[in-house]
Order: C-alpha cells, then structure tokens, then sequence
C-alpha cells in the first residue's frame, strides 16, 4: 500500500518551529504575490462581501452591546434560539448517570494533551504523513493564509468548497482568497445563510443563529442567484423548503469543486486521523468528492488516543446541538487509494495558542471543544449575540480566548473580560469543565495590571482608597455612620437620581438609601441596653 | 432540637448589609438567638473584598481578607446571611491570601473558610434544623441567586426552610435560576446589559403574582428591588432571615421596602421597559 501513498514533498519538516515558519513564508511569497497584481486589476469579487463597516469589531464590548440591545427582532431570534437550544440540551444530559464523571474524564484527557501537545503534535504529523498526507505548520494567520492559498493555485482552480470551520474564520481565510481571485463556497447551511446574507456568523455552532426563516427566505431569493443556482420564486419560509433550496444551490458546487477546505473537531495523535462532527451531511460530501482535501486546524485540537473520542463524542453532540448522536462523524486518516481525495493537505495552525498555552491559569481555555454550550445559557449573550463580542469566539469562551488569543492589547479585547455578570452557569455546562468565572478574573486582573503599569487611573485609585477603608473595621463603621447621616436631607427610601458613574445605575432603577442607623451602631446600642 | 448545645456564632453581617440593610442582620442574630446560639458580632470584619476581586483588583482585596481572618479566627462558627459573601470568603480568600505571600494569613483563612457557612447551611446542616417556627402569612417567591446556587452551593436549603414556614405559600417564579444582571461592578460597567437583565427579572416577578420576592442575598435585592420600585410594581423585597424571624406573636410585621407606585410611570409605560435605558423617573 505504501507505493500509493503520495510522497511528503511540500511538507516542510525540520526541528525548530521558526525555521519551518521561516521556510513556508519564503517558498509562498513568491507564488502569491505574481498573481495578487492579476487578480487585484481584473477581477470584481466572487463572493458575497462581508458586511462593510467593521464598526462593531472595534468597539468596545458594552457599546457594541448598546448597540445590539437597540435591534428587537434580533434579541426575539436570539432568545428563542437559546432558550430551545438549552432545554433540549438538559434533557439529554439528563439521561446519562454518568455524565459528570464523563465531564471529568474529558477535562483531564485535554488536560493531558494541553500538558504534553509538543510530542502529541509530533506524534499526530507522523502518523499523518505515515498515512500520506502532507503536514504544514502555520505560526500565524497570514502564513495559514499563505499556505492554503499557494496549494490551492498549484492546483490551478479559483474555488473551492468549505466546510464549516472555526478556524479558517478566525484566520479570516475567505477574505485572503478573494483577494487571490479564489472564491470559498460554505457549504453548511447556516454558513450559506451568513455569506449570501453579507453577514458575519454571531455562534460557533448555529452561526445564523440571530437570523430567522422569513430572514432566510428573503436572503435565499435575494442572493443565490447572484452567486449560481436560484431560489425558486414560490420558496416558501418552511424549514424544509428552505433546506431543499440551499441542497439544489450547492450541489452544483460540490459535483464542480476540484478542493475543499475543512477544519477538524479533532486530530487523534496515535493514528493521525482526523474527525469531523456534523449534522447535515455536507461536510461529508466536501471530504469525499474533490480530488484535493485541505483541512486547516488549530495546535490544540489535538487528542492523544483513539479511545480518547469515546469521552468527547458522547461530549459534544449532547452539549451542541442538544443530541444523542450527530447525524454525521467523518474520520480519514491520511490518503485512501482509489476512495475520497487522493491529495490531503494538513495545516497545523497556532495563532497564539502556544501564547495561551504559556498562561497556567489561562490556558484551560484551550480545553474547548467548540460545543458552544457556554453561548447559549449565558444571561448576556442571550441578549447580544455574537457580533458584540468582535471575534468568531463569542460567548463566555470567546471572552476568555479571544483576549488571550490576540494579546489582550485592544480596548475591545480588554473589555471582553468584563463583559459578563460572573453568574457561572457556563461553567456548570461546559463538558470539559473548564473553569469560565475563574478564567474571566484571571483576565480582569491582568487587564487592570497592565493599565497599572502605564498609569494610575481613577479606578484604580477609588479601587485603592474603598480597599483602605474595607482594611479596618473601624474606618467602615466610619463610612457606614456617614451613609446614614444622608438620610437627614434624604428622606425618602428610593432615589431616582445618582449623579456620575451612578448614573448608570439609576438610568434603569431607583437607588436604595443607606440605613439611618448601621447594623454595627445598633448592634452596639444593644449590647448597651441589655447591660 | 439540636440547638440546646448553645454554640458560640461569629455572624458575617457584610458590608451591604451593615449599611443598607440592617434589619437582615438584625434578623439572624435574633433567629439565632432564639435556637439557642450565642452570637457575637466582630467588629473588625468590614466586606469579602469581592468588589475588589471580581474587577481585577486582587491585591486591593487582601486588607478585606486580613480584616476577615482575624475577626472571625477566634470564633466557633462563622454565619453570614449572603450566598454571595459567604461563597466568596470560602472559594477566594484562600487565593488571595495565597497571593499575599503570607503564610500565617493563610494558615488562619484556612482554619475561617472551614467553620464558615451561609445561615441556610448552617441551620440545616449544624443545627440539623428545618422548622425554625417562623410564621409568615404571605405568598412569596424565590429568586435563587446565582452565587448562593453555584458558589455557595446552597441546593434546596433555602426552599427547604421555607416550606415549613407556617402560612407561607411559595409561587413559582419563572426563569428563577436566571442572573437579575446585579454582577457587582457589571451594572456599571455594561449598564445596558445590566439592565434588560433585570428588566426580564422585573416582569417575571411582577408577572408571579406573589406580595414578596425572597432571595438569600440582598445585593440581588437591591438591583431587582430598585426596578421593581422604578416600575412602580407592588412586589416587596424580603430577605430570608427576616422570614424566618418572623413570628405569630410579633405585632411588627418584618421591616420591608414599601414601594410607592409612581402613578406617571403606571400610566406612560404599561408595557416592558425591557433595556432601554435613560428612561429614568419623570
């Protein structure tokens, strides 16, 4: 069998990471560059533009959030999503007995693979290239960008067909093939409605989640005749319909295409096999009928054994979509002869996760396992949805990775630690039990110390001053006298008026007074009168 | 009754409630009392600093954890009437103190985070009591606050106690185990957020029917009660202990907030006022 196997020649392999980065660049600069001239004078676009204004990705988190609490309908979608979502999520859980010590044994099996991903990664591309797949390393998006582009135009094509991946969004690898003339079909449906709908995906899982049927009726009828096969005109806005619509729009894609691109839920390092979930069938049908496959995945997807996805696939389906069972688990370890793609490409993405990796606390964050269970019981994404948040990672995990992923450097990714009220029910659902309200102080902490580092802001110094005052019980019983020493001018129990930062409070409710008399003054006025 | 052993009780009173609500404190110590414990009331102990902690601030919460440690070091037990503080003074004050690089401070949180418990805990677990013999003739519903359910670990401790409440007829509150939006310095810095949270939490209250929303921590009070007021809803806010205090012979019925219907806002803004902020009071 082996004679069959293709040969590993594009894969570069030597043992430092920088000088396989430093290799890839130089072998791709080249190619891409010729052509971006080209494609830059004498073509339009081939796809569906994304929204124009990346207004809200710059904004911090709370007024982006302003912003999105302004729209209804979106918060009507959203809300009955998740409320769907999570109940039939708690019912499935709730038939397995043993689904806490499930939770556990996949924390610690990505705990494991986390503590060791070095060897496992070597492990996984040796038995990928064992099988004959070729093995790329990316340091960064733009090399992943570059990596993928070059293999796609070596083989001479100007589109290909992907399956939904969270990756290749968050190396925004649409965008960088369109700038090379190479159109990126998606081909799950929800990722259909995103792109035809010149619209950015607000879940990781549902990525239409805020849109609704009439919504994609109207996107359908609109936009696919544009990009190839039309919607019928009597399309109606039932599921079903719906679904059929978009099958007839992308079949022609999928019988065309001579590449597809996928992501990997997972990549077994003892076999170098790689799994892919899914629901409707379409990534099966990218996975088996080009000739080229190019599945471009994160460092940290990686699990060390075979056996290991007994734990995650009972995991994960219960915790996405609320199911016993996905509908479709597609595995392929390498090349198959005569049977699916006869090329397959591997890109080994990092990104900033081994950045994450480095932060002992932080890097729990890398346990994910992208079931967006999180998402949907979380009180604020409920009510904003993805985009506010300004990543492909929204949610709890999104304010816990994203910041870390790109380097907590922005005022919209410092914000994203904040931007939940610490409730913790994402972390009762999370199926590898990584610790959510403790990753979010962690990052609020290093948030503030770094601002302390550049300067001494007025929070900082109200944090300081209420932090002297809580030292000493007596400097308290202070501050509680004086509070109640308000109530002389103030003598109503309510006020509708804060002046300031409190402002924010009464902007929504009425303020409670403070006690005219403090419980440690009546206290001690007790122990005064039982004497 | 397990409570003739008299056990000497620190109480936890926390900083919101000794200055905006001390008639919650007031209440444990008398409940206490009454089931025979001796309570003291130490005055060095100021606030669990989760203010502090939960915005990133560490190293300003470790004087609130001194303070803690050694007021309630010398005591039995320590009983808070809050989830939230009292989860808080167990799950973080052993990190900060870990992260004050002070041994003995560690030591000695240890040795509090291990006798510390929220009063519902304490009067079932220790106590081994259910029915304190309150009486309170009024339907009421539960808000289950988050900290208190997912940090405090409070379970069923709180619905427990009051199902033997005598006249007492508990509603179901819908969404109960959802945030009221309070997440201490969250109302602030995402105020928009903060407030469609408890606007929804406003109008499932509203909507129980019941005369009195009950929670273990008055910080959730304070938020759901001053939209509550703001929307002019007849709802009172009730911390436990004050239920459980309560007894048939007392003439006083609890100290509880009266909201004033403000007559204007009835009338202009019938439907849900859900997030939209800056409305304010005419």
């Amino acid at each position: 069998m082996t004679d069959a196997r293709r040969s590993t020649q594009t894969s570069v392999r030597s043992p430092q990471h920088s000088e396989r980065s430093g290799q890839m660049r130089d072998t791709h600069r080249s190619a891409s560059t010729c052509d971006a001239q080209h494609s830059a004078q004498t073509r339009g676009r081939r796809t569906p533009a994304p929204p124009p204004d990346p207004l809200l990705e710059s904004l911090p988190f709370p007024l982006a959030a302003r912003q999105l609490l302004q729209n209804q309908q979106l918060r009507a979608n959203l809300r009955h999503a998740t409320h769907t979502i999570r109940s039939k999520r708690k019912s499935v859980v709730a038939e397995l007995p043993h689904w806490e010590e499930l939770r556990s044994a996949g924390a610690a099996m990505k705990d494991r693979a986390l503590c060791s991903l070095d060897s496992y990664l070597e492990q996984l591309e040796a038995n990928l290239i064992q099988n004959g797949a070729q093995v790329h390393w990316a340091s960064d998006a733009a090399e992943a960008q570059r990596i993928v582009t070059c293999l796609i135009k070596a083989h001479g094509v100007d589109e290909v067909v992907k399956i939904k991946s969270m990756v290749t969004q968050e190396i925004e690898l649409n965008e960088a093939l369109e700038a090379e003339g190479i159109a990126a079909w998606e081909t799950d449906l929800a990722e259909l409605i995103v792109q035809l709908g010149h619209d950015r995906p607000s879940n990781i899982l549902v990525p239409a989640i805020h849109r609704n049927r009439d919504e994609v009726r109207e996107i359908f009828l609109r936009e696919m005749k544009l990009y190839g096969q039309a919607a019928p005109d009597d399309l109606d806005n039932d599921p079903e319909d719906l679904a059929a619509c978009a099958r007839n729009h992308l079949r022609e894609k999928f019988l065309r295409a001579k590449v597809a691109l996928s992501g990997a839920n997972f990549a077994v390092a003892d076999t170098g096999t790689l799994v892919i979930v899914e629901s409707e069938g379409n990534g099966r049908m990218c996975l088996t009928l080009p000739d080229v496959l190019i599945s471009i995945t994160g460092i940290e997807k990686v699990i060390p054994t075979v056996e290991d996805l007994e734990i995650v696939l009972q995991l994960l389906p219960r915790s996405s979509t609320g199911e016993r069972m996905n509908p479709y688990t597609s595995m392929w370890t390498g090349v198959t002869p005569g049977d699916g793609p006869q090329e397959v490409h591997v890109v080994l993405v990092d990104n900033g996760r081994t950045r994450v990796l480095a932060d002992p606390i932080g890097r729990a964050a890398l346990r994910c396992i992208r079931c967006a269970a999180c998402m949907h019981i979380c009180p604020v994404y409920e009510r904003v949805g993805g985009h506010a948040y300004g990543s492909v990672y929204p949610g709890p995990i999104g304010s816990v990775l994203t910041p870390q992923l790109r380097g907590l450097k922005s005022v919209l990714d410092k914000s994203l630690p904040y931007a939940s009220s610490l409730c913790g029910a994402c972390a009762e659902v999370c199926p590898v039990k990584i610790p959510l309200p403790d990753l979010l102080l962690h990052l609020r902490r290093r948030v503030v110390d770094e601002v302390k580092r550049r300067h001494v802001g007025l929070e900082q110094t109200a944090m300081r001053c209420v932090g002297w005052v809580m030292g000493s019980g007596r400097r308290f019983g202070l501050v509680g006298r004086l509070a109640g020493w308000t109530r002389i001018f103030i003598r109503r129990d309510f006020i509708t008026h804060l002046p300031w930062l409190g402002k924010r409070w009464t902007a929504r409710r009425d303020m409670r007074m403070p006690a005219r008399v403090s419980f440690r003054r009546a206290w001690r006025r007790r122990a005064r009168d039982k004497k | 009754m397990t409570a003739n052993i008299q056990k000497k009780v620190a109480l936890f009173a926390t900083c919101i409630n000794d200055v905006m609500f001390p008639d919650t404190c007031m209440a444990t110590v008398r409940l206490l009392e009454r089931l025979g414990c001796r309570v003291c009331f130490p005055p060095q102990q100021t606030c669990c600093g989760q203010m502090f902690t939960n915005t990133g601030y560490f190293n300003e919460a470790i004087a609130s954890v001194r303070a803690c440690a050694s007021a309630f070091e010398p005591y039995e037990y320590v009983v808070g009437p809050s989830g939230s503080c009292v989860g808080s003074l167990r799950e973080q004050h052993p990190l900060l103190a870990e992260l004050s690089g002070d041994t003995a401070l560690q030591q000695t949180v240890k040795a509090v985070v291990d006798k510390t418990y929220e009063l519902t805990e304490f009067l079932v677990d220790v106590l081994g009591i259910e029915d304190v013999g309150a009486y309170f003739p009024h339907t009421v519903v539960f808000h289950q606050s988050c900290h208190s359910l997912r940090v405090a670990r409070l379970g069923d401790r709180p619905r427990r106690l009051m199902e033997k409440v005598r006249g007492l007829t508990l509603l179901p509150l819908e969404a109960d185990d959802q945030c009221c939006g309070f997440g201490g310095t969250f109302s602030v810095k995402n105020p928009d957020l903060s407030a469609a949270m408890v606007s929804e939490k406003a109008r499932c209250v509203a909507k129980s029917g019941a005369e009195y929303l009950v929670t273990v921590d008055n910080a959730c009070l304070m938020n759901i009660g001053g939209a509550l007021h703001r929307d002019g809803i007849a709802v009172r806010t009730i911390h436990l202990a004050e239920i459980l205090c309560s007894q048939e012979c007392e003439r006083d019925e609890p100290h509880v907030c009266h909201p004033q219907p403000n007559r204007a806002l009835l009338t202009h803004n019938k439907g849900e006022k859900d997030g939209r902020v800056g409305g304010g009071a005419p």
